[in-house]
């Protein structure tokens, strides 16, 4: 299994490439055969309903699970994670982010700190307990430590799913202040809103299936698959459970 | 001239009394460090390590948390005794045989109370330091620390039940006056000679440091929760 999930770069303009990747837990296809390539570029917006596989494509392009079949390939050492409910560990912001550098073999002095805390606005919540911020507070720390490593991609799975529109803002400008640095921004949601915001290109899963992948504008204006029309249109999509 | 009462014999500072409450915590102080570094180290070992077998033992040390401390106490004692496998060491009725089944004794609790924190602290962190592939040794460290607080609890845990605990020290230590005499043990034998008022002042101090200790396990709980959320 783990020989399916490499760890050497993929070709130098490609960030990662998925070849017929297929995730099954128990009897259940989460994912069947997805094959795609992210470049550098702007923000790629995962959509589908519930259930559709997005946090388990992630979590495989990511590297968190193996595949059951194909191949992922990405630099792992260069991407890093944000997750809709991000766990703050027992200690200060700060320290927070300084354990994030430290994983990450970086020096975690008050520099690079103050910098990470200063990119999400957090500086004068420093020595603040991580775990006594807001819901919107917390995942723009869980932002701060993911950005402090310098990441190629940063994969974010529903990561405003709770929080109020103001904080859900802060959020996503914090997103795309970092897309505009360069890092490439890879992020489910199943707000269409969030999405034509903040998309360059959209990839729609249904059923565990990549259905319809395109650009942002072509994606909303003229959606191909059957599936996304149905969405766009606000039509209830229940994935099926797909056993083999 | 009237036996000085319990109040008298502890606010005089009487030193037989305090001679057996000092024993009485460097025994248990030993036992709850050393119990503390076996049992903090196999607990961190079960809850972040799976390997065949894994199961009966998490099960085995949920279980001798019951150890009757009569029975650590006998299994120590023919140990130590001359007969003993560990005889050649000579440590029957002295205050190291008192720690060694003061330890017996708390180490499985420390441990079975301790892997369930740290257990449950990494099913929380797994998914983050896997993304965020931190290496082993900082996984441990990290959950090691942020569980710091219930771990000193866990600990204080162990200290009430090692300082309250009779049948075992009364069979290894002897119960020798000046020597192994513990307040517990003291308590029983002056009881049954009639020196009420020096087994009630060991019970007060007994029921004050239970209750320090305690105040104490309440204090770290409520300042871990306001300093590290």
């Amino acid at each position: 299994m783990q020989d399916r999930w490499s760890y050497k770069d993929a070709a130098p303009q490609t960030l990662l490439r998925l070849y017929n990747a297929s995730l099954r837990y128990g009897a259940v296809d989460v994912l069947q055969d997805v094959s795609l390539e992210i470049s550098a570029g702007g923000p790629v917006i995962l959509m589908g309903p519930n259930g559709s596989g997005k946090t388990s494509l992630l979590k495989l392009m990511m590297g968190l699970v193996a595949p059951s079949a194909g191949e992922v390939h990405c630099a792992r050492s260069r991407v890093s994670f944000v997750f809709q409910k991000s766990v703050m560990l027992r200690r200060s912001v700060a320290a927070n982010v300084a354990f994030a550098l430290q994983a990450a073999g970086l020096p975690a002095n008050d520099k690079e700190i103050h910098a990470a805390l200063a990119q999400v606005g957090l500086s004068y919540l420093a020595q603040r307990p991580a775990r006594r911020l807001s819901g919107g507070e917390q995942q723009r720390l869980a932002l701060a430590r993911a950005l402090s490593r310098n990441p190629a991609i940063l994969f974010l799975d529903e990561p405003t799913a709770s929080l109020d529109p103001a904080q859900t803002k802060a959020v996503e400008d914090i997103v795309m202040a970092s897309a505009a640095l360069g890092v490439k921004i890879v992020m489910s949601t199943h707000d269409i809103g969030q999405a034509r915001r903040l998309a360059s290109e959209v990839l729609f899963l249904a059923g565990g299936r990549l259905v319809e992948r395109a650009a942002a504008e072509s994606f909303f204006n003229l959606p191909e698959s059957p599936e996304a029309q149905r969405f766009l249109a606000g039509d209830l999509v229940i994935s099926p459970e797909v056993k083999s | 001239m009237d036996e000085p009462s319990a109040f008298q014999l502890i606010l005089s500072g009487d030193p037989q009394l305090l001679a057996i409450v000092r024993l009485s915590l460097s025994v248990t102080l030993a036992a709850t460090l050393v119990a503390g570094v076996l049992g903090l180290g196999l607990g961190a070992c079960l809850a972040l390590t799976r390997f065949p077998g894994r199961q009966g033992l998490v099960i085995a040390l949920n279980a001798l948390m019951g150890l009757p401390p009569v029975v650590v106490g006998l299994l120590v004692f023919l140990a130590l005794s001359r007969s003993g496998p560990l005889g050649f060491l000579g440590l029957l009725f002295t205050p190291q045989a008192m720690i060694i089944a003061q330890t017996i004794l708390i180490t499985p609790i420390i441990a079975a109370l301790s892997r369930q924190v740290i257990e449950d602290l990494w099913a929380e962190y797994k998914d983050e330091f896997t993304a965020m592939d931190v290496p082993g040794a900082m996984r441990v460290r990290a959950l090691l620390w942020d569980a710091r607080f219930s771990l000193v609890t866990i600990l204080l845990a162990g200290f009430g039940r090692a300082a309250a605990e009779v049948g075992a020290v009364m069979i290894v230590g002897g119960n020798i006056e000046g020597f192994t005499r513990m307040m517990t043990t003291s308590i029983a034998l002056e009881t049954s000679k009639g020196d009420l008022p020096l087994a009630i002042s060991l019970g007060i101090i007994l029921i004050a440091i239970m209750f320090c200790v305690n105040a104490l396990a309440w204090g770290v709980r409520q300042w871990s929760v306001r300093h590290a959320g």
